[in-house]
């Protein structure tokens, strides 16, 4: 287990039989307690295709069932039932023609991750940018991985400056920034767009608004019950 | 035996009947979101609702002849694949059966299309006979757009990905078709009682 944020932590699983996922794909995680009773969430992978664990980044809610104790009380050697991979919409092939766009608010980047990490695994040449929208920097996740991507990652922080080393902002997401960012819609991107329901409406209609297809936006929403 | 994750216990809804809770959902307050991409905001000048397919004349309405028909108010519990219970919730709309009324056909199937260009696949036996509505109203007020306003499908007894949002109109086909999530991984039918979430159930 790996502590990611105050409140994340990326769980590495060893899952005999896995028959492999494509970055953006989730599972279903169910826990059983000792009497039978049962609880299931989905939590998106954070590891690219082929990699030798499969690594999920889990976000503690606080009123949640199953983030907590995959965040506070497991430990290595504990086990628990996993279903998938799931999910054949929100994903990106490294086969795929075009430059791509990553939008990510706070937790969303898990997905978004395996996706950029993929891209690097494959040595695709497409075109990838991400935007990650975080409250703090102490709040992003995989922080100094993400150091090595720098000049495609942009940082934008809602609650303090970025540190100078950044492509950053410190404001909301808006359309300025989206276009700072690019690829403009003229390239047509393929756009994933994953983190909590008000940032990813947001986010979707101004990408809508600066003329990308709404069907080259996918969009992957974490609601408030998340957890 | 499923392996028992030492020291789970959980947080157990003791205030939700649990003969209401498909196996595998909780319940929720909240009434959260998930659309595969942006929300459409079609405006209700433009708006429009056909049933067409393998019937004789399609049948089409504007918004305003469409909430000028007899409509209903429905309170059912709803279930989202992603796990999401939510019990008692309140809708008006116009039954699917209100919506055939006087159309022959032969059709078995029905796929409901949307702007944003999504659909779902039902057999017609789902969505008639008290199954099924085209909702305009939760809990009394328009239906916001990111629950699927202006009027989204409502068939309360399959997994909500099937009560499809920003519907716009209906197809009668005699061949099943999968639709948008259908062809993704998800179940062709979707029952919540049989927990029919992906292909391989």
């Amino acid at each position: 287990m790996r502590v990611e944020t105050p409140q994340a932590k990326t769980l590495v699983l060893d899952v005999p039989d896995w028959p492999g996922h494509l970055p953006g794909q989730h599972v279903d995680v169910r826990l059983t307690a000792e009497d039978g009773y049962q609880s299931e969430r989905s939590y998106s992978i954070a590891s690219a295709p082929g990699t030798a664990d499969l690594e999920l980044t889990v976000e503690r809610i606080d009123d949640g069932e199953v983030s907590p104790w995959l965040t506070e009380e497991a430990q290595p050697g504990d086990q628990f039932e996993l279903r998938g991979p799931v999910g054949g919409y929100f994903v990106w092939d490294a086969t795929l023609e075009g430059p791509v766009l990553l939008v990510a608010g706070g937790s969303g980047l898990v997905p978004l991750m395996a996706i950029l990490r993929h891209h690097e695994n494959t040595g695709s040449s497409a075109d990838l940018r991400l935007l990650l929208s975080a409250r703090a920097l102490e709040d992003v996740l995989y922080r100094s991985e993400l150091e090595r991507f720098r000049d495609v990652v942009h940082l934008t922080l809602t609650r303090e400056q970025p540190p100078p080393e950044w492509n950053g902002w410190s404001r909301r997401i808006d359309a300025d920034m989206l276009r700072d960012v690019g690829p403009g819609a003229d390239q047509h991107p393929h756009v994933y767009v994953c983190g909590p329901t008000p940032f990813v409406e947001e986010a979707a209609r101004l990408l809508v608004e600066l003329g990308h297809l709404p069907a080259a936006v996918h969009t992957e929403r974490f609601g408030p019950s998340g957890g | 035996m499923p392996p028992i994750s030492r020291g789970f216990r959980g947080r157990r809804q003791t205030e939700v009947d649990p003969s209401r809770l498909p196996p595998g959902q909780y319940a929720t307050n909240d009434f959260p979101v998930l659309s595969a991409g942006p929300t459409p905001h079609t405006s209700l000048d433009e708006w429009s609702f056909t049933v067409g397919g393998a019937v004789g004349d399609a049948k089409s309405w504007t918004w305003e002849e469409f909430v000028a028909m007899p409509s209903e108010v429905v309170t059912r519990d709803i279930h989202c694949v992603t796990k999401w219970s939510k019990l008692d919730t309140t809708w008006t709309g116009v039954s699917v059966e209100t919506l055939l009324d006087g159309l022959e056909t032969s059709a078995e199937f029905v796929t409901a299309w949307c702007d944003g260009g999504y659909t779902t696949n039902l057999p017609l036996a789902d969505v008639v006979d008290g199954k099924g509505w085209v909702a305009y109203e939760y809990a009394g007020e328009p239906l916001d757009p990111e629950h699927g306003g202006p009027a989204r499908l409502l068939v309360p007894h399959l997994y909500f990905w099937k009560s499809a949002k920003w519907v716009r109109g209906i197809n009668l086909a005699e061949q099943d078709e999968p639709g948008f999530w259908e062809s993704y991984g998800y179940h062709n039918y979707g029952d919540p009682w049989k927990e029919q979430r992906y292909w391989s159930d």
